[in-house]
């Protein structure tokens, strides 16, 4: 057959039409997303509500000691240094609780919800790589999430007076995209998971959202846990497979000085932990790339990568 | 020279139903339907030729779908073979994604948010067609599809005709050279369907080498637009030839038409000498039934007027008419379509 129009199939060809495809897919989140300015108050503003909740416990907290170590001037000083830094902690963590609950809702369970209205279908029979189309909806999520993440840390800036010192912006930004980029990579991976499990899966997203919160330390420091006796460790250890709990500790770190806390409270060392985050990258995208090869094929035998009424 | 679109004994199965499901649609009694596997498509060998206008017609459940997701390549084969523009399906997807795009009938695809505009560029991305280009088809085939009014108005703003005509206009923007059609007219109105069949068939007509296989329920667009169509039941391909050639094969066979009062009784029609099938159909607002014979010769049709008459029925019309797409499907399949 001649076809009506040769189709290139070259590197460059292919280099392209991905790129495109990525620039695509990320434009209804970032576009999109945006349309609609409630998401001022609901997404960035409303956060500040948890953050707050939390930033008046340890203010209550940190007064009590500060009033029970009365006379002792050093005493003091360390108290409000302390209570300082776990108020920069919160505001820190609060605003990039964000970036997990996008993982969550708008990665790992997308696949499953474009199935529902039909997108799938049409992802999956256009010629674009398919870590093209979970990496444009990534690139959407971190942009739109980073939108509505610095919005909520310049409000708890201003509201709740924090003062972060950052010394080193290089590796600052190093850490964040690595865990940024780990962060997604798992969601691309539990993205592919979902196609198969279907709404199974929106329960599993349910029951990762608090737990989460909790040991990946988005409220404390997580290094805490670890001088919790007995079950503590355990789940930071757990915890510490979401690439949340190591970029946490590292940026708070770079932000707060590794001396807050008297040092106590983090897991390693900042350079220890960015290598941490670049491995994990690279491994979720390994595993996100053949996990959505293995379960595409598997969808396409079992006839689950289109929704039965269309 | 290869076909466009080829099948070779391609079979689908599906799995029937997890258990749990099955105890409790007996328990409550409902939907008996596909509890064990369900064979969707049943050894279907069909060519259809480079630059050729294909249709499928068949009742619901026929395996006109599951068909399509296979040659888009959605859905493997459970055995058999499937080749689009020369390749395999099941083994070399990308050269045939490249060349395709499907639209179906009803479609709820793209992002509420985004203009209708927005959305097909979107889908266009997805096949590296260029921006600018992209962008001057879209405006041409919104002009051509009468959507130019509603260019920027939001997805979820759309009427579903309007939704429908989007999604056409998505089909045609990355130029495809094999275009799957799913009932693409399902639930439009008379001027909507009108343009978008005339489009369709113009595309094929006036370009070398564009192939459609479109499927759809309507006897007389298959007739007017198709080049060749293939009757399918129940995963079978039972007939396939030129709109022409199929009415010909029941040309010997006698069509007759009546408009009766309801009748309950009919199953003694079809033990009478010398009727092929029938088909009936309730028309509940007039209290009337459609009844269409295909009869070997006119023979039968005094005593069929007797047998409706003795139950003290009245005849409102009876007509010998051409025979139609439908009434080869009457006569192949034994009941009628809708
Ligand atoms: N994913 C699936 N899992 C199980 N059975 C399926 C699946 N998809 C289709 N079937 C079954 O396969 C058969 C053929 O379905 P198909 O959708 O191909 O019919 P169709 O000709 O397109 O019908 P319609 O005119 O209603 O669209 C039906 O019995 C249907 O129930
Ligand atoms: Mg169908």
């Amino acid at each position: 057959m001649k076809p009506a129009t040769v189709r290139r199939t070259d590197l460059r060809y292919r280099i392209g039409l991905n790129l495109r495809a990525v620039v695509g897919r990320s434009y209804p989140r970032i576009v999109g997303a945006n349309r609609e300015p409630s998401w001022i108050f609901f997404e960035a503003l409303l956060p500040l509500l948890g953050i707050a909740a939390y930033v008046f416990i340890y203010q209550s907290f940190g007064a009590r000691s500060f009033a029970a170590a009365a006379g002792n001037t050093t005493a003091q000083a360390v108290i409000s240094a302390n209570t300082n830094a776990l108020i920069a902690s919160v505001v820190l963590g609060g605003t990039m609780v964000a970036f997990w609950l996008n993982v969550l809702w708008s990665m790992a369970s997308q696949l499953y919800w474009e199935k529902e209205i039909g997108n799938l279908q049409l992802y999956m029979m256009a010629p674009m790589n398919r870590m093209a189309l979970l990496g444009g909806m990534a690139v959407g999520g971190m942009v739109m999430t980073s939108m509505r993440a610095v919005s909520t840390l310049v409000a708890g800036i201003l509201v709740f007076g924090v003062i972060f010192q950052v010394a080193d912006p290089l590796t600052l930004l190093a850490v964040f995209f690595a865990a940024l980029i780990a962060l997604y990579g798992l969601g691309m991976m539990f993205a592919s998971l979902y196609l198969l499990w279907g709404r199974e899966a929106w329960n599993l997203s349910a029951l990762m959202e608090e737990p989460i919160f909790f040991s990946s330390g988005f409220y404390f420091p997580v290094g805490g846990l670890f001088r919790v006796p007995g079950w503590g460790p355990i789940i930071a250890i757990i915890g510490s497979f979401v690439p949340a709990t190591f970029g946490l500790d590292a940026l708070r770190q770079l932000t707060l000085g590794s001396t807050a806390f008297g040092g106590q409270l983090w897991i390693f060392d900042v350079k220890t932990e960015l290598y941490i985050l670049v491995f994990m990258a690279v491994l979720f995208l390994i595993l996100a790339r053949y996990s959505l090869r293995y379960l595409e094929t598997l969808a396409k035998r079992e006839g689950k990568l289109t929704s039965r009424h269309q | 020279m290869p076909y466009a679109v080829e099948t070779r004994d391609l079979t689908r199965i599906f799995a029937g139903k997890k258990k749990r499901r099955i105890r409790r649609k007996r328990a409550t009694g409902e939907g008996e339907d596909h509890l064990g596997p369900v064979t969707a498509l049943d050894q279907v060998s069909i060519q259809i030729r480079d630059g050729e206008l294909f249709g499928m017609l068949g009742p619901n459940g026929a395996g006109k779908t599951t068909l399509i997701k296979i040659l888009a390549t959605l859905l493997l084969p459970t055995s058999g073979q499937a080749f689009v523009a020369g390749h395999d399906v099941a083994k070399d997807p990308f050269p045939i994604r490249q060349r395709i795009n499907m639209v179906s009938g009803g479609e709820t695809s793209g992002y509420g948010l985004l203009t209708a505009r927005e959305n097909v560029w979107m889908f266009s991305q997805f096949y590296g067609v260029p921006s600018k280009v992209s962008k001057g088809r879209i405006d041409e085939l919104m002009h051509t599809f009468g959507l130019w009014d509603k260019r920027d108005a939001k997805v979820r703003m759309l009427s579903t005709g309007q939704r429908q005509k989007m999604n056409m206009i998505r089909g045609f923007v990355t130029d495809p050279d094999i275009l799957f059609l799913d009932e693409p007219t399902l639930g439009l109105d008379v001027n909507a369907a009108r343009v978008i069949r005339d489009y369709i068939t113009n595309w094929v007509r006036s370009q070398k080498s564009k192939t459609v296989l479109l499927t759809t329920h309507y006897m007389a667009e298959a007739d007017q637009m198709c080049d060749r169509i293939a009757i399918i039941d129940n995963g079978k391909i039972l007939a396939c030839d030129t709109p022409e050639n199929l009415k010909r094969m029941i040309r010997t066979e006698t069509t007759f038409r009546l408009e009766v009062d309801t009748i309950r009784d009919i199953a003694s029609f079809s033990s009478m000498e010398g009727v092929k099938n029938f088909s009936h159909t309730d028309d509940i607002s007039k209290n009337r039934t459609h009844l269409t014979f295909i009869l070997e010769d006119e023979g039968p049709v005094a005593e069929i007027l007797s047998t409706i008459t003795s139950q003290g029925k009245k005849v409102h019309s009876l007509q010998k008419s051409e025979p139609t797409l439908e009434d080869v499907f009457i006569s192949m399949v034994g009941r009628g379509f809708e």
